[in-house]
């Protein structure tokens, strides 16, 4: 085993596959010399040169429309915004064009392209730069969605999502990046559409995904003093969803509560609490709690934005009311 | 500039075939054959045929909603684009795309597009793909004089200039953004002059003089190859039709229509061949009649052709995974 941060492990995945295929390299805005807004592309640079570590200008529309025109011309792109928030501003091409291209085409063309997406609140950056937007991405027929929540699981996400032939959305929370975890020493790809039971339990799950898993299982730490028993599930994957380890778990527990840092109206955790009403709710003995920020933009004072994000308290609290 | 016999006639062919071929889908879709929105290229057949006459299969193309034209001219075909048009299984798409995104990937035709704009940055990335590998493969990027208003227009071009990408892009100013004239849209006249802003070179042509599309195509075609970047084309001409088929058409003027028929790309060409002796005049009804022929043998393939099955409705999503069908 090894130790490395959550930021050098998205870079480890990267490096990988760019070492074993000349096809994969990395574009967006200051990814290159600079080696990325958060530094997640350090070292590449001078590793790879300027060809497959390219910085462009700052032109998202360009940057998405570009990875689907060399995906769609055979190569595998990973493209990098800088904030998953400037997604606006290249979301004809994300949407319409890398959704849609492989269905509306009869499957002519593959697009094996990857953009990364540095989302989530908490490092005072306001409201333009701390969003969770997730629900967009799922609910576009088209895209995959993952998350990792620790240095391994960014590792074997990364090499599955640069091994997809489709588009694959990876979104990494910003206050991770320095987070350290174990690695094994050699990380195979985590195939997509498997969930992680983090902590097993018997009286309550808890469903989750990214920055939420820590505060799921600081909930549950605080929760085992009442002697409430709380199973944790990292999802890692939004789309394609592991429905399977969720409907174990809820017909051991009997109550569910799901987490996300997204302004809950209209949240991924909606369509969560949706799918498990429809296809498991004989199995649930209290409702399904969702746990999720105001529906507010991100503020950017220190004590509002701590008031506006969920926290483990808010999970505790979730919990205890089913009980 | 010199061309060969052979290509005149190639390119004599494409553009009757297209207008044939459109000519076919306006009348079908008046008979309530064809569903959906079609947008037909007459009158514009010497842009597509001209700037496609210089690419080979493994070049690339980004085309537009009026697209028939672009994917006939890089070599599609009638069959499979018919078939599509009438939303068969045996259409390029499977009946999943329609008029708006027929695409062929063994032909480089990576899709029509129903959003106005979005050619610019793919091909560009499609550009890039090119560069990188170390081919001599180039994408001519089609689009309209309307989708020059777009942020896509300037991020594409911009990023095709710093990275000397090989593409060319190929401004079809037909005048009009829908129902919106130029005049009224933008407060330039030759849109070539916006090249200056992302130092490539650009020019404007008579875009229903097919050998002026060519020579100046065939200029870009062979710079992009050779590594020296993309350059705009722009290409004056106009849509003898509506914005789609059903548009009444009432923005523009009658007499408008009539100048440029006018100036009808199909019969100039006809003049040069009989002039120069390329074809005589009888080779020339031949070969109407051939182009004739093919559509209607397109047209019954359609006809004749399944409908989808259900159950392609949730494949073709992704690569791997299947959706879920439509539980009764």
């Amino acid at each position: 085993m090894r130790k490395m941060t959550y930021g050098q492990g998205i870079k480890e995945g990267m490096r990988i596959r760019m070492l074993e295929n000349p096809d994969v390299f990395i574009f967006g805005e200051d990814v290159g010399l600079f080696g990325g807004c958060f530094g997640v592309t350090s070292g590449l640079f001078d590793e790879f040169g300027d060809k497959r570590v390219r910085d462009t200008p700052i032109s998202e529309g360009a940057i998405i429309g570009a990875a689907v025109g060399s995906a769609a011309a055979g190569l595998r792109p990973i493209a990098e915004l800088m904030f998953i928030d400037f997604l606006t501003v290249g979301m004809d091409q994300l949407v319409n064009q890398a959704a849609k291209m492989g269905y509306m085409f009869g499957g002519k063309i593959k697009l094996p392209m990857v953009v990364r997406l540095p989302a989530g609140g908490g490092v005072r950056a306001a409201a333009q730069h701390s969003q969770s937007l997730e629900a967009w991405l799922t609910h576009v027929p088209g895209l995959k969605v993952v998350y990792p929540s620790n240095p391994q699981d960014a590792i074997g996400l990364m090499l599955s999502a640069i091994d997809d032939d489709n588009p694959v959305m990876y979104i990494e929370h910003k206050t991770l990046y320095a987070v350290p975890g174990e690695v094994e020493d050699e990380v195979k790809p985590i195939p997509f559409g498997k969930a992680n039971i983090k902590k097993e339990g018997t009286d309550v799950t808890i469903i989750t995904y990214g920055k939420q898993v820590y505060d799921a299982l600081k909930a549950a730490e605080i929760l085992a003093k009442d002697d409430i028993d709380v199973e944790v599930i990292d999802l890692r994957s939004l789309y394609p969803l592991d429905k399977q380890t969720i409907f174990n778990s809820i017909e051991k527990t009997h109550k569910v509560v799901l987490v996300s840092e997204e302004a809950k109206r209209g949240a991924y955790t909606g369509e969560l609490a949706a799918m498990i009403a429809e296809e498991c709710f004989f199995e649930c003995d209290a409702p399904i709690k969702r746990v999720g920020a105001l529906n507010t933009p991100i503020p950017f004072s220190a004590e509002l934005e701590d008031y506006v994000l969920p926290n483990a308290e808010d999970i505790v609290n979730a919990v205890k009311s089913l009980f | 500039m010199k061309i060969s016999n052979q290509s005149i006639i190639e390119m004599y062919e494409k553009m009757l075939k297209i207008r044939k071929f459109e000519t076919k889908a306006m009348n079908l879709f008046a008979e309530g054959k064809i569903p959906g929105f079609v947008h037909l290229y007459i009158g514009e057949e010497a842009v597509a045929t001209g700037a496609c006459a210089s690419l080979r299969d493994d070049d690339y193309i980004t085309s537009t909603h009026r697209g028939h034209g672009h994917i006939i001219a890089k070599g599609g075909d009638l069959k499979y684009m018919m078939a599509e048009l009438f939303g068969k299984e045996t259409g390029y798409c499977k009946g999943k795309g329609g008029s708006m995104h027929i695409a062929d990937a063994t032909k480089g035709i990576l899709g029509a597009n129903g959003i106005v704009g979005a050619g610019h940055t793919i091909a560009v990335g499609a550009g890039l793909a090119a560069q990188y590998k170390g081919t001599d493969q180039v994408c001519v990027c089609f689009f309209g004089d309307a989708s020059t208003n777009q942020s896509t227009f300037h991020e594409g071009l911009n990023l095709a200039s710093i990275w000397k990408l090989p593409v060319v892009f190929v401004c079809e100013n037909n005048g009009y953004g829908i129902s919106v004239s130029q005049a009224r849209h933008q407060a330039i006249t030759d849109i070539s002059v916006r090249a200056v802003a992302y130092n490539m070179p650009g020019i404007t042509v008579d875009g229903n003089d097919v050998f002026a599309v060519y020579e100046a195509v065939n200029e870009a075609v062979s710079r992009a190859r050779k590594g020296q970047g993309p350059t705009l084309v722009e290409c004056k001409t106009y849509r003898w039709r509506g914005h789609f088929e059903g548009d009444p058409t009432v923005y523009r003027p009658v007499e408008e229509l009539e100048q440029w028929k006018k100036k009808d790309p199909i019969p100039r060409m006809e003049k040069y061949i009989i002039e120069n002796k390329v074809m005589t005049e009888a080779d020339v009804t031949k070969l109407n009649e051939k182009m004739e022929k093919m559509v209607d043998d397109a047209v019954d393939f359609a006809v004749k052709s399944n409908n989808p099955s259900m159950a392609s409705a949730v494949e073709d999503v992704y690569t791997d995974i299947i959706e879920e069908a439509r539980v009764r």
